[in-house]
């Protein structure tokens, strides 16, 4: 077995071990409500982790505006699952959850390829500043969106609700307020396979032709293009992919909740997803899962020092980069590289010789 | 009228803007990293001033140079504890930092001076300007905002320009290296450049918040990531573009206000900014530098 396929199924194994940890433990009741709470965002913000590592880790740029794509994800998967109920074309619960997360990642997919087209022209921090004004385009114009149906079909107003020109019906989405009555139709099932199927996605894209060339393009984009790399093309679909994955994280988390707004997918939750990817290791998938996962479930262990919890939490991020930029920690942990390769190597060097 | 009233008060929205952008765009110049933490520096200054204002009941002028003072120091400590040691740090890990910092100050001023929103009194008490009888009236603060972003701006430009301290800032930005190497205190120049900022910043808020009288410890947040928006419109690093990026969104986000609706005016702003950056990459006054092989 290579060591890229090990390493692979080292990160399958976990996020399976993780869930099975998680199913045992709010099976058995040993877990506290909030936290049984907690366990589909968990696995909406590791598919989130995953998603933006593609862009951030793999291609190296920088994303400020990732949740944009959960927003677009999440009501358009809401939306979806609302309609297919409401006229009656699938009713059974998974099915329609399967169906609004395809839409949801089509839909993100869609606003990946008009967002990436002029975004992906700019580089560097210039690059960072525009995804950051598209996440705040997408939060105000969901803020505006008005989506309501009835038995002459859809409805979608950008002024108010009562421009929707209904007989009847329902309004799904209502501007700020956003969709309220929502299905729950998540559960901690749907989100496993949600963040196996991320996994798959990413890591057989990394391990691809085409991941090669997205990292060639990272590592060095003119000499990656001299050699007939198509650099757009690669950027895009590294950028593309990740925001179809953050759609249907987002359909994942909206239907986990009876109602949600807008302003829910605001700058401070790219920020947090950011963090995510940051702290696991840029381009480290493994790192980004039990970062995301760790990251959420650590708030809420800390409730109980109240007010001080996001304190600590600033505190603890500092300190964690500090740390982690820190030279001499750096030589530590180089050392200690170093040594286990040594080792490795002495073992491989013993076997050949038997 | 309504024209001139929304013009002026898109060009004082503007000057506020551009004072906080100089900020970043002075320690993005330096630095080249991106100080999320700027609009919650802003923050502080403005209930520093606050508080001192509503205990003390000090001059108001007083006030405003206390909380400026405050922040310049809180600048200084910010830069040393969390900044410096990332110097050799690749730019995400610093700007992961500038959000923890970020963090850290919003919530240090939750717990110190509580969730809801304080009624900030205007620091500039003189009558509004009437003209043309009564048509068009403008308010003490929104003078007094525009005067003190010119003031800003020049002796800003005369501080880069003409002082040794300025020079040394320029050839920081310009070669960390090669600046050490003519025996300029990096460290130290980094710091100053902090420093200033920081002291911007609450002049900003106040002026902001004399204008728009509500301080929250999210107060910052928006205004912060505007005047980062105006900083790279007008091209990231330079003192003039700053300015011409401030008051041009202000201007912007004042108009669109009041002729397209209120509920789409950051869209706009953000739109207006990504057609600029696609025209021009590095933004209106920006270098565009080429790249080597």
């Amino acid at each position: 077995m290579s060591k890229k396929t090990k390493s692979q199924l080292i990160t399958y194994a976990l996020v399976v071990c993780l869930f099975a940890l998680a199913f045992g433990l709010s099976a058995t009741g040993m877990m506290s409500n909030s936290m049984v709470g907690l366990l589909v965002p968990i696995c909406a913000y590791i598919t989130m982790a995953i998603s933006l590592n593609l862009v951030v880790g793999i291609s190296g740029e920088l994303s400020l505006g990732h949740a944009g794509f959960m927003s677009v994800g999440a009501f358009t998967g809401l939306a979806t699952s609302a309609a297919l109920k409401y006229y009656g074309v699938i009713t059974a619960g998974p099915a329609r959850l399967a169906v609004a997360m395809v839409a949801a990642g089509l839909f993100a997919a869609v606003a990946g390829i008009l967002i990436g087209l002029p975004v992906l022209r700019l580089r560097g921090d210039y690059l960072a500043i525009v995804t950051l004004a598209f996440g705040e385009i997408i939060k105000n114009l969901m803020n505006n969106l008005y989506l309501g149906m009835d038995a002459s079909g859809l409805h979608v107003s950008m002024t108010d609700a009562k421009s929707l020109g209904m007989t009847g019906g329902t309004i799904i989405i209502n501007g700020p307020q956003g969709a309220a009555g929502i299905d729950k139709l998540s559960s901690l099932v749907s989100g496993f396979v949600l963040v196996m199927f991320a996994l798959f996605v990413v890591q057989n894209l990394i391990d691809s032709r085409s991941g090669r060339a997205i990292m060639a393009v990272r590592d060095n984009r003119i000499a990656a293009e001299s050699v007939g790399v198509n650099v757009m093309k690669y950027r895009l679909m590294a950028f593309v992919v990740s925001a179809a994955l953050a759609g249907m994280a987002g359909a994942l988390y909206a239907m986990n909740y009876s109602s949600i707004v807008p302003k829910k997918f605001d700058f401070n939750t790219s920020i947090l997803v950011l963090v995510f990817v940051v702290l696991g290791g840029m381009g480290n998938i493994r790192g980004g899962i039990l970062a995301a996962a760790l990251l959420v479930w650590l708030p809420e262990q800390l409730r109980f020092i109240g007010d001080y919890r996001m304190l600590i939490y600033a505190i603890v991020l500092i300190s964690v980069m500090l740390l982690t930029n820190n030279a001499r920690v750096k030589a530590f942990m180089e050392g200690f590289r170093e040594r286990r390769g040594m080792r490795q190597a002495g073992a491989a060097e013993g076997g050949d010789g038997k | 009228m309504d024209f001139l009233t929304n013009l002026i008060n898109g060009i004082s929205l503007g000057s506020v803007y551009a004072i906080i952008a100089l900020g970043y765009t002075m320690v993005y110049g330096i630095a080249k990293m991106l100080n999320f933490a700027h609009g919650d520096v802003l923050m502080i200054g403005s209930y520093v001033c606050f508080i001192v204002m509503g205990t003390y009941g000090l001059d108001p002028l007083i006030c405003v140079l206390l909380s400026m003072a405050c922040t310049t120091v809180l600048g200084i400590v910010v830069e040393r504890l969390a900044y410096k040691p990332l110097r050799e740090a690749t730019s995400l890990a610093v700007l992961i930092t500038a959000i923890g910092v970020s963090y850290f100050l919003q919530n240090m001023a939750l717990l110190i001076w509580g969730a809801d929103p304080k009624a900030f009194r205007s620091v500039v008490r003189l009558p509004s300007v009437v003209l043309f009888d009564g048509q068009l009236v403008i308010s003490a603060v929104t003078i007094a905002t525009v005067l003190a972003a010119i003031i800003v701006m020049v002796c800003l430009t005369l501080f880069t320009q003409k002082t040794k301290m300025g020079k040394a800032m320029r050839a920081v930005s310009e070669d960390k290296g090669a600046a050490q190497l003519m025996g300029i205190n990096v460290n130290t120049t980094i710091s100053m450049v902090f420093a200033i900022g920081s002291g911007l910043a609450a002049l900003a808020g106040v002026l902001l918040c004399s204008a728009y009288p509500t301080l929250m410890p999210t107060t910052g947040s928006m205004p912060g990531i505007k005047a980062f928006t105006a900083a790279v419109l007008g091209g990231i690093g330079s003192i003039p573009g700053a300015a011409l990026g401030g008051v041009l969104l202000g201007i912007i986000e004042i108009f669109a206000k009041a002729y397209v609706g209120t509920q789409f005016s950051d869209a706009i702003v953000f739109a207006v900014l990504i057609i600029v950056l696609l025209i021009r990459p590095a933004g209106l006054l920006g270098k565009e530098i080429q790249e080597k092989v």
